[in-house]
């Protein structure tokens, strides 16, 4: 299989597949990007209350994120390995700064704003956390010796703890998931895994303890939505009411109640998937659902045939976090996890999760594109 | 263990990862599955519960009230109708500057502070895009004003909407009653769903009685509504069902006749078409104006209404309770005679006074040197109270209530008005029922002569009147036609005893010594009837009763009741006027005004009468 894919992108004759390897661009990867990113002008064209003004905005960030895509798949691997440290070292100074100017203002601070643009380090943390994972990991022999994981730990939770302290629930989840998903894959022994997970259990109280009021209403309004309908239990009670009137085969485009007549807030970004799975239904879901696998099996390809440790776990974290992506998204606004703020990846209205999530496609391509070619 | 492997080993690193792929793909798919397991859940089995929430969610169930019926009288004439009524209303949310526009708007419109004031409270009630009004009822001048300057005040429109209006006021207000707010003791009984947007119910009168024909059926759109609950646009609808228009049996003309006779008075007057039951006049004077009470009348012209002396409100032809005087001597008449105690021509003395034997009170005859020999005849169309005295005793109590009960008397009529009194009949266990006394031979006496206990309603006497020139068919009085059940029965009563009590009633007014002989100028037919004059306190032995003398309150009751024509009886009228006097003079003239246009109506009218009757 190998041999075939290498042999079909080298010796292809055609020009279109010479310009495509020379902008090093995957075709299965790119298609499937492209068909999340129409689905997502669908639907925000419904969800937004058909308002063009929207969908130009969201094609312009679109825009952004692909070309910052392309300009990665561009670059070798080997760079991206050698600048880990120094990047990660970068997005959390970012935080930390984020910290500082969050404290002086007031309540969450996000974004640094340079006056001609705002940026979020946290998004860039998404990325750089698993990098230096990764490279950390990859430097020595796997798996990972205790020693290891507990520097690694502690990598990933400088920056995890930086961004919950924001407070941003939902990205420091995906930070830290990230940074565990290189771990994992780096061989982590399951028998340790599983003595983590007792760990973690027992530290829930002392979790809790440390939440935000706000925080502890969304885990109690998750575990108990229809107690307070009109107040917190509003969002996630109005988004099963259009998920669950949609039906097998959905109300058809445009045809959302639930959002047209503004029942369900942030019906155009983290509950998109409601207004979705209202107009299209279970079969849309499911179509949906298969999409996202697709894309995740062939970055689960892409890692399978990376051919360096590096850049295989960076793949993997990658393509992970991705996921957790999705099934946070979907598990909140279908009320089986507690509401974060989480994005439904390359659908959702918004620029800055467009342009991480695509920039990590773009490391994946480079990964792909890459690649030396072995002798027969 | 493997720790201690310094050199790294790409294809045991490489299988290590292609294992936890594996293991991570499958991870994926299970999540994924609990994903679409939850999926299913909520659109396939939760999808009933979810789509009915849904819509619930953003259907809004808006009534249309319907419109009001119509009252008219019996000719076409409208009684009660639904005028549009200008209000000026503002909706807040689509007034930039509120404050300036409200300013400008008083100033425009001389509005006072205390409607600007309200308006305020009521829009920190309602919605932001909810219609407000600032004023209700606005004069055409008003309007004409706003509608010069309204490009300018986006948000202020003016609106209409239907209001009861009773263009007769005073003269038809104890027919027709009027239609008032809903309050919450009627809220509650009523049918919720009906009454969804109707803010107006019948009170009193015609439009409380048949409140069902007259509201009509509610209709509904659905609207489509948004989460703040603006509506979108109409989903469908089901429009209301107009009420039912009235045709009363009143005659607007007549009734107007008769409230006009009773100018300066308090009394009524009620006549009936005596073979139908039709009511043609219900007068009970003074009447009030209806219209204040439909949009809420203001405190203190409702206690001026109610501390009035003349009682405005109250409904003397249906509430009013009088005693009968000499108008039931005719009934007395006629229970002698069917209960053969006496004949028509049976003759007794009359010195003036008539004492019980053994008993010194002597009860005293209207005229104190006394009638002379005094047959049935000459009793009724005298007035003679002593033969009347003598009659009763001669009956006796129970047989003169039982007797009298066939015409209706102590029991409501039935018509078709709420709140109508029975009046009072009454009896040797009546009296040891209520008073736990025993019945005492004298008041049998005065009983005879329709005094003492004896309570009668016009529309009782009224009907009562009917009955007899009926030869004993019983009507019930009613003021509509379509759907009143009418109760009649027949008494069975011997023919030639009713001939000779009526011909005793026509000599009344025909008779050289009756005492209403003057009806009988400019009239082509026969009137039967019978004057009396009602005691309000009791003149002590010995006493002149000197008319001007007492107080007006306590000055007699004159009534009259009477039919015509006497051979073919069309209407019954019966009269009652408070402290008015004699009977014969006060009462039995304004009855004559109302059978005489009644029966004489110019050639005219009976055309038009005859015309519309083969419509």
């Amino acid at each position: 299989m190998q041999k075939e894919t290498r042999s079909e992108q080298f010796h292809s004759p055609s020009v279109i597949g010479f310009l495509l390897r020379k902008l090093h661009i995957d075709i299965p990867l790119f298609i499937g990007i492209v068909l999340a990113c129409a689905l997502s002008f669908l639907i925000l064209y419904s969800a937004g209350g058909q308002e063009t003004a929207l969908l130009i905005r969201q094609a312009t960030r679109i825009g952004v994120a692909f070309i910052l895509m392309i300009i990665l798949a561009h670059i070798n691997p080997r760079q991206f390995y050698r600048h880990s440290a120094v990047l990660y070292g970068f997005g959390v100074m970012l935080l930390i700064a984020v910290l500082i100017f969050g404290m002086i203002g007031k309540g969450a601070q996000r974004w640094l704003d340079f006056g001609f643009f705002r940026f979020q380090p946290s998004e860039m943390i998404k990325i750089t956390t698993p990098m230096m994972i990764a490279w950390f990991l990859a430097s020595d022999t796997l798996p990972p010796r205790p020693k290891q994981l507990f520097y690694a730990t502690l990598l990933i939770a400088v920056p995890t703890v930086l961004i919950a302290k924001q407070p941003d629930l939902g990205t420091s989840l995906l930070v830290a998931s990230s940074g565990a998903a290189v771990i994992f894959f780096a061989g982590l022994s399951w028998r340790f895994m599983a003595a983590i997970t007792v760990v973690l259990a027992g530290f829930t109280p002392v979790l809790w303890h440390f939440m935000r009021d706000y925080q502890k209403a969304r885990v109690l309004t998750f575990l108990n939505p229809e107690a307070d309908p009109m107040g917190k239990g509003y969002h996630i009670i109005q988004s099963k009411i259009a998920i669950g009137s949609g039906g097998v085969h959905g109300k058809g485009w445009l045809g959302s109640t639930q959002s047209n007549l503004d029942f369900l807030p942030e019906s155009s970004t983290d509950f998109i998937f409601a207004v979705f799975a209202e107009e299209f239904g279970l079969s849309g879901c499911l179509g949906l659902l298969i999409l996202y696998l697709l894309i995740i099996s062939r970055c689960l390809y892409i890692a399978v045939q990376a051919q360096d440790t590096y850049s295989r776990l960076l793949a993997g974290s990658l393509t992970f976090t991705f996921f957790v992506y999705v099934f946070v998204n979907i598990g909140m606004v279908i009320g089986i996890l507690p509401v974060v703020g989480v994005p439904l990846p390359l659908i959702s209205y918004g620029g800055t999760s467009m342009v991480t999530l695509l920039a990590g496609f773009g490391i994946l391509m480079s990964i792909h594109t890459h690649r030396k070619l072995l002798p027969t | 263990m493997r720790r201690h492997y310094s050199i790294k080993d790409p294809l045991a690193e490489s299988r290590v990862f292609l294992s936890r792929t594996v293991a991570i793909f499958f991870f994926i798919l299970l999540l994924s599955l609990g994903l679409i397991v939850r999926l299913v859940y909520l659109q396939v089995v939760g999808h009933e519960h979810y789509a009915t929430m849904a819509k619930s969610n953003r259907i809004k169930i808006i009534p249309q009230p319907p419109t009001r019926g119509i009252i008219y009288d019996r000719h076409g004439r409208v009684l009660a109708e639904n005028l549009p009524s200008y209000s000026l209303e503002l909706i807040p949310e689509q007034i930039k500057d509120l404050e300036g526009t409200l300013k400008k708007l008083q100033q425009l419109l001389d509005i006072p502070d205390e409607k600007i004031a309200q308006f305020l409270k009521q829009k920190h009630r309602s919605k932001r895009f909810a219609s407000i009004p600032l004023l209700l009822r606005m004069s055409d001048d008003k309007v004409a004003k706003f509608a010069v300057v309204r490009p300018f005040y986006p948000g202020v429109d003016v609106h209409a909407r239907l209001i009861r209006h009773y263009p007769y006021k005073e003269l038809t207000s104890h027919v027709v009653g009027y239609v008032g707010r809903i309050n919450e003791k009627e809220l509650k009984k009523l049918p919720v769903s009906e009454y969804r947007g109707t803010h107006h119910i019948g009170k009193i009168g015609i439009e409380k009685n048949y409140e069902s024909q007259l509201h009509g059926q509610t209709g509904y759109s659905e609207i489509e509504t948004n989460a703040q609950g603006r509506s979108v646009k109409t989903v469908s609808t089901d429009d209301p069902v107009p009420g039912e228009n009235l045709h009363l049996t009143l005659d607007v003309d007549l009734q107007k006749t008769a409230y006009d006779a009773l100018e300066g008075a308090n009394g009524a007057i009620v006549a009936i078409e005596v073979k139908t039951g039709d009511v043609l006049v219900f007068a009970s004077r003074p009447g009030f104006d209806p219209n204040p009470f439909v949009y809420g009348i203001s405190s203190k012209a409702y206690k001026a209404l109610q501390g009035s002396d003349a009682r405005p409100l109250f409904n003397r032809a249906l509430r009013g309770q009088y005693p009968p005087g000499s108008t039931i001597k005719p009934f007395i008449g006629l229970a002698g005679l069917e209960y053969q105690v006496t004949d028509f021509y049976h003759k007794l003395f009359c010195p003036g006074y008539y004492q019980l034997p053994k008993v010194r009170h002597k009860y005293r005859d209207w005229k104190k040197w006394g009638h002379g020999p005094v047959d049935l005849n000459i009793a009724i169309t005298q007035s003679c109270d002593v033969y009347f005295y003598d009659l009763a005793r001669t009956l006796g109590i129970d047989r003169l209530h039982d007797f009298l009960q066939k015409f209706g008397f102590g029991e409501k009529t039935g018509i078709d008005l709420v709140g109508e009194k029975a009046g009072l009949l009454p009896s040797k266990a009546w009296k040891r029922r209520v008073k736990n006394q025993p019945w005492y031979p004298g008041e049998t006496l005065i009983a005879g002569i329709g005094q003492g206990f004896m309570q009668v309603t016009p529309t009782q006497l009224a009907r009562a009147t009917a009955t007899l020139a009926n030869r004993g068919k019983v009507v019930t009085p009613h003021l509509v036609n379509k759907g009143f059940q009418s109760v009649d029965s027949q008494i069975k009563l011997d023919g030639k005893n009713i001939d000779d009590v009526i011909s005793a009633m026509i000599n009344v007014i025909h008779g050289k010594r009756g005492t209403a002989r003057t009806l009988k100028k400019d009239i082509n037919y026969q009137i039967a009837g019978k004057t009396g004059t009602a005691q309000v306190f009791g003149v002590k032995q010995e006493e002149k009763y000197n008319e001007d003398e007492i107080d007006f309150k306590l000055r007699d009751h004159a009534l009259f009741m009477a039919f015509a024509p006497a051979n073919d009886p069309q209407i019954a009228v019966a009269v009652i006027v408070e402290n008015g006097g004699h009977g014969g003079s006060v009462a039995a003239p304004m009855a004559g005004k109302i059978m005489k246009q009644f029966l004489m109506k110019p050639e005219k009218e009976e055309v038009a009468d005859a015309k519309r009757n083969q419509e």
